[in-house]
């Protein structure tokens, strides 16, 4: 292995992790479609998600049923994660589905929702 | 099970009387009828008197009162309980809140005044933190009516509900909310450092707990907020802006009560927490006489320029607070017990001054002393009050005012100040010159104003007060111990104090 | 009994389940399983802190798994406090919002019982948690039942839902981060054992990363300085019948994992804690004056509250930053006793809007004519933030300022005390303006109804004044409760 790719399966997948937190982070703070933004807090939220998966893998294990004959721990992945990120996935569903409502119902009241055009109106309203 | 008319529960009665006045004012004044609430305030008062007066002979005999309700905050309790100090204050609150409230009503009344209802209710609310002040034994209890006390006269300040009297009200919050805020980290401190708050006659603190330029400044922490509200300068200038209250509040609270709460509160600091030594050797003592002197001198020369008589009796109010002070910065027994009997005197005196300017406000709607000519004219028995206390408060002998000036001067003397006693006698003299203009301007023969040619006394509901305050006060410098031994009491305090030093 | 922590939970999250689809039978049932539920919950949280004053802590394991494999409820004295007020600001804020009930539509008026219901078991179960995810999973039930109750404060309310959702899932993607990183160093969930192992030592400084990030997750959920961006405009157009408990107690919860954090997992001898006190000590101090300087300017009466807000956590932040067990008493004191101040004065702006249709200070005129429980409640609100005794304010500010002076850090006291006061200009001006100040368009918009306002608003004010006074009188017994449990980890 060169010294690239060890430093890929090393650390690569924690840059992955922060440059997904940061690109969801960036383009809630920057994008002025509020729909945008809600795409936004998605990414943000698999990088978490991308960082608890990674935390559970182990270098050459299985996914986590158990075979005949192969009882060793370091054999499976861990589990734990996986479950884990299963509640945090729905609640990231949760999340999403409360916003995506919310986008609903600002766009019934305000008719869009890009920022700029419902700080226009929120003033007549 | 304790006898409910058990010695240790009285002060609590003391308390919880005017506590109780105020809920029922509050609650049934507005619905049932105006006579209601001034009939519970009297009720209340005459209760409280006969509350107060029979602790007295106990106290006399040396008894200890004490009650420990509960725990107030961890390590310390809510403790109430009566000492000569405390007693004396007692006594002087509630002897003259029979009086206020009968000129109250005469005054509010002949006024038209709006918002009774709440005017009578904070009224006893701050009789109650009174009490509490009086009775308290420990500085977290004293601290919880001293606060009480700050709220419960903002109301009252700010009664007539206009822009003068927001500005005096805010003037008067800014003062003493601030250094109750300062007295609150003091006492925090002190606790620390200690590890107790009661007071203790002669004090507790040494100078191993606080060396020597902590001790000066937690000594300024607490003493400041006695002093902002006994009106020593230069934090005295909220007294006369709430002088906009309604003369009874004036009266009683601004001459008495509160003005009266900060010099206890600076008594029980500097004697009581403190002690004579360390108040001496961490020079607190010293610069808080200066100033006492420094506000004497100068609160004498201002009240001579001002026309209002209200605010004349304010600056002379913030003279004679001082000799409170000085008196117990001098730190002799007999000075102290010259301060302690000087909250008796001046109460007396000052109550009578200000009910005087209240009744001729409400009678001739006059404020200013050069719209006053002649005045004693019509109003003779009304005038001669005034000029019988302008004598008493200058310190003439057979006045009150002369017996506890005497021992204060006498103790000023014994530890070799000839400076404070000067002061005190200069000062005499000068309030002859800020309150006999007003005596000479009444009684002037010629030159008198249209208005008061025909003779017109003020009600009788606040002339009755008013004669009698007088009449105490001249009884009290005859024989300072007829009736209650008013003077016994302070010399037992200022006895009691320094006993452990002797 | 021993059943009693996961039931104080479940029976709130059980009514909110229920609520809506009770609500199509009749209009009233949903609303009063919701009701009942709460006041089962409240019995039981206020036994169950009984029983843990008397035998000690109480743990609860989920499904009976051993530790640390199982989810854990774990509830000591401090928690079981916290949960009894929870609980309680629950039950009266339930019962407040009556009054703001659609009675035209059923499904709004279950739904909206729904979430309060959810709400408050999301933050029962935060404080009841022992298990660092769990706690994300219940933390995130609450933001998600706040992002509704905001939401339903009309279309300005819409906005600030919108936006606190997005700051709230940063925040959450924060703490959920921290979360992972402590995993990863300590390979367990359940708090006890975390702490157990991160006492072992050994990175320091990926440990250092997690509590960074989970500072910055609690801080903007709990609104705390200068993570507060989010928080006045969402208290300003949240829902009027729960905003007390949106502002009195949801920012609250975080603040009290943060403690929880801080004290019983990294403790006090972790290398890094002392740099990451002061560096919180920087931002409390900030914080403080900043909240006060702020609410100064504000006419509007719920976001000058909103902008105290931010003062009132960072009062509890100081109780941790200060670290003396007496001041942590005392911070906790003034977490309890600030929930029903707060959540009081909320009350207030509630049944003023009610009244009046107007919660601009500027237009207030003598209300305490007309309203004489809301001008008490008030007042004893403000003296209570300032301090004044016998509020309870008074004494959690006296057990702090003994905690600052004995450890030494005065200038904490001097900040206190500055802070005070400054509370003190904006509560006395909203106390001129109530008492003194003549009216101003203040056209009664419900003038039929007789009485100062309906009995169920009437109630929980009732209730906050009582609290806040009983609290000051009788705050030694709960005081000796906590403080054992802080002697073992303050300084």
């Amino acid at each position: 292995m060169t010294g690239i790719e060890q430093f890929l399966a090393d650390k690569g997948i924690y840059f992955l992790t922060f440059f997904l937190l940061s690109l969801g982070i960036y383009g809630i703070i920057t994008c002025k479609n509020y729909m945008k933004k809600l795409i936004g807090m998605n990414i943000m939220q698999v990088s978490a998600i991308i960082f608890f998966l990674s935390l559970g893998q182990k270098k050459g294990a299985t996914i986590p049923v158990l075979l005949e004959g192969l009882t060793n721990s370091d054999a499976y992945n861990n589990p734990l994660t996986h479950a884990l990120m299963l509640t945090a996935i729905v609640v990231s569903l949760g999340t999403t589905g409360v916003g995506l409502a919310l986008l609903t119902r600002i766009k019934e009241k305000f008719g869009s929702v890009e920022e700029e055009e419902i700080i226009r109106r929120q003033d007549k309203l | 099970m304790m006898n409910i008319f058990a010695i240790e529960l009285r002060p609590l009665y003391a308390i919880l009387v005017p506590f109780i006045a105020a809920g029922l004012v509050y609650v049934l004044g507005e619905h049932i009828n105006r006579n209601a609430r001034e009939a519970i305030t009297i009720v209340a008062a005459i209760l409280m008197i006969i509350i107060v007066y029979s602790m007295l002979p106990h106290v006399l005999a040396g008894e200890e009162i004490k009650i420990r309700l509960f725990s107030i905050v961890r390590g310390i309790s809510f403790s109430i309980g009566v000492d000569p100090a405390g007693m004396l204050f007692a006594c002087v609150a509630s002897t003259l809140w029979l009086p206020t409230s009968i000129y109250s009503i005469g005054y509010m009344r002949g006024n038209n005044e709006k918002n009774q209802t709440g005017y009578y209710a904070a009224f006893a609310v701050c009789l109650t933190a009174t009490m509490g002040i009086c009775f308290a034994t420990n500085l977290v209890t004293f601290f919880m009516f001293f606060e009480i006390l700050t709220v419960a006269t903002y109301p009252l300040v700010t009664h007539h509900r206009d822009d003068e009297g927001k500005k005096s009200g805010r003037k008067y919050l800014a003062y003493t909310l601030i250094s109750g805020q300062i007295f609150f980290a003091g006492m925090v401190v002190v606790y620390v450092v200690s590890g107790s708050l009661d007071f203790v006659p002669g004090g507790y603190i040494t100078e191993k707990m606080l060396p020597e330029p902590w001790a000066l400044l937690v000594f300024f922490m607490l003493v400041g907020a006695g002093i902002v509200k006994a009106g020593v300068m230069p934090l005295h200038s909220w007294l006369p802006a709430a002088m906009v209250a309604p003369t009874p509040v004036s009266a009683l609270l601004h001459a008495v009560a509160v003005v009266k709460a900060g010099a206890f509160c600076t008594l029980r600091v500097v004697l009581y927490i403190f002690g004579p030594t360390l108040a001496k050797s961490c020079h607190g003592a010293n610069i808080l006489a200066g100033m006492a002197v420094a506000t004497i001198l100068i609160s004498s020369l201002i009240a001579m320029n001002k026309d209002n008589l209200k605010e004349r009796l304010a600056f002379s109010t913030i003279g004679q607070l001082s000799y409170i002070i000085l008196g117990i910065c001098i730190l002799t027994p007999l000075s102290t017990a010259g301060a302690l009997y000087h909250i008796v005197a001046h109460a007396f005196m000052k109550i009578t001054l200000f009910m005087v300017a209240g009744a001729i406000y409400v009678t001739t709607h006059k404020k200013n002393i050069s719209e006053m000519l002649g005045i004693g004219k019509r109003m003779p028995v009304t005038m001669g009050a005034f000029a019988c206390t302008s004598f008493a408060l200058a310190g003439f002998p057979v006045f009150a005012g002369f017996v506890s000036k005497a021992n204060i001067i006498m103790g000023a003397i014994s530890q070799g100040k000839i400076f404070f006693a000067a002061t005190l006698v200069a000062s005499a003299l000068l309030a002859i010159v800020y309150l006999m203009p007003v005596v000479s301007i009444s009684f002037r023969k010629n030159n008198i104003h249209p208005e008061f040619a025909e003779k017109g006394e003020a009600a009788p509901a606040m002339l009755i007060p008013l004669i009698f305050t007088a009449l105490i006060a001249i009884i009290l410098g005859i024989a300072p111990n007829a009736g209650l031994h008013l003077f016994d009491l302070a010399l037992m305090a200022g006895n009691s104090i320094f006993q452990p030093l002797m | 009994m021993q059943h009693f922590p996961a039931l104080v939970v479940i029976l709130p999250l059980c009514g909110a389940a229920l609520s809506l689809a009770l609500t199509k039978i009749h209009i009233h049932l949903g609303r009063n399983v919701i009701f009942l539920s709460l006041a089962a919950s409240f019995c039981m949280s206020i036994m169950q802190l009984r029983n843990v004053v008397l035998n000690g802590p109480m743990e609860y394991r989920f499904g009976g798994y051993a530790l640390p494999y199982s989810i854990e409820f774990r509830i000591d004295a401090v928690g079981g406090v916290v949960v009894s007020m929870v609980a309680l600001m629950g039950l009266i804020t339930a019962f407040y919002c009556i009054s703001g009930e659609v009675r035209t539509d059923k499904i709004k008026v279950g739904g909206a019982y729904s979430v309060v219901a959810l709400f408050v078991a999301g933050m029962l179960g935060t404080a009841s948690s022992a298990d660092a995810f769990n706690m994300y999973v219940f933390l995130e039930i609450t933001a998600l039942a706040a992002y509704c109750l905001i939401a339903l404060g009309g279309n300005r309310g819409m906005i600030a839902a919108f936006r606190y959702l997005l700051v709230g899932t940063i925040a959450a993607t924060f703490y959920l981060m921290g979360v992972g990183i402590l995993y990863a160093v300590t390979g367990t969930l359940n708090l006890q054992d975390m702490s157990v192992i991160i006492h072992q030592g050994g990175k320091d400084e990926a440990v250092l990363v997690a509590l960074c990030l989970l500072i910055a997750g609690l801080g903007v959920k709990s609104a705390l300085f200068p993570f507060h961006g989010w928080q006045p405009s969402a208290h300003t157009h949240e829902e009027r019948g729960s905003a007390a408990l949106i502002a009195g107690v949801m920012v609250k919860i975080p603040v009290f994992m943060l403690f929880r954090y801080i004290y019983f997992v990294f403790g006090m001898d972790y290398k890094y804690m002392k740099q990451v006190l002061i560096i919180l000590g920087v931002f409390v101090g900030i914080g403080m004056m900043y909240g006060s300087i702020r609410a100064m300017g504000q006419t509007n009466m719920k976001k000058l509250l909103a902008y105290s807000s931010i003062t009132q956590t960072s009062y509890f932040m100081l109780g941790i930053v200060i670290g003396a067990p007496v001041a942590l008493a005392g911070s906790l004191l003034h977490f309890i006793g600030d929930a029903f101040i707060k959540g009081g004065l909320f009350y207030c702006a509630g049944a003023i809007k009610y009244k009046f249709g107007t919660i601009n200070i500027n237009n207030f005129g003598m209300i305490y004519k007309k309203m004489p429980v809301t001008a008490t409640l008030i007042v004893s609100g403000a003296l209570s933030m300032i301090g004044i005794p016998p509020t309870v304010g008074f004494f959690s500010k006296w057990y702090i300022a003994i905690g600052a002076i004995q450890t030494g850090k005065y200038i904490f006291l001097v900040l206190l005390i500055i802070s005070s006061l400054l509370n003190a200009v904006y509560f006395f001006k909203l106390i001129e303006k109530v008492f003194m100040e003549n009216d101003k368009e203040m056209e009664d918009i419900r003038p039929v109804k007789k009485g100062e306002l309906p009995w169920s608003m009437l109630i929980p004010m009732t209730i906050c004044i009582a609290v806040i006074f009983l609290l000051g009188f009788f705050n030694v017994p709960l005081i000796n409760i906590v403080l054992p449990l802080f002697e073992g980890v303050g300084l």
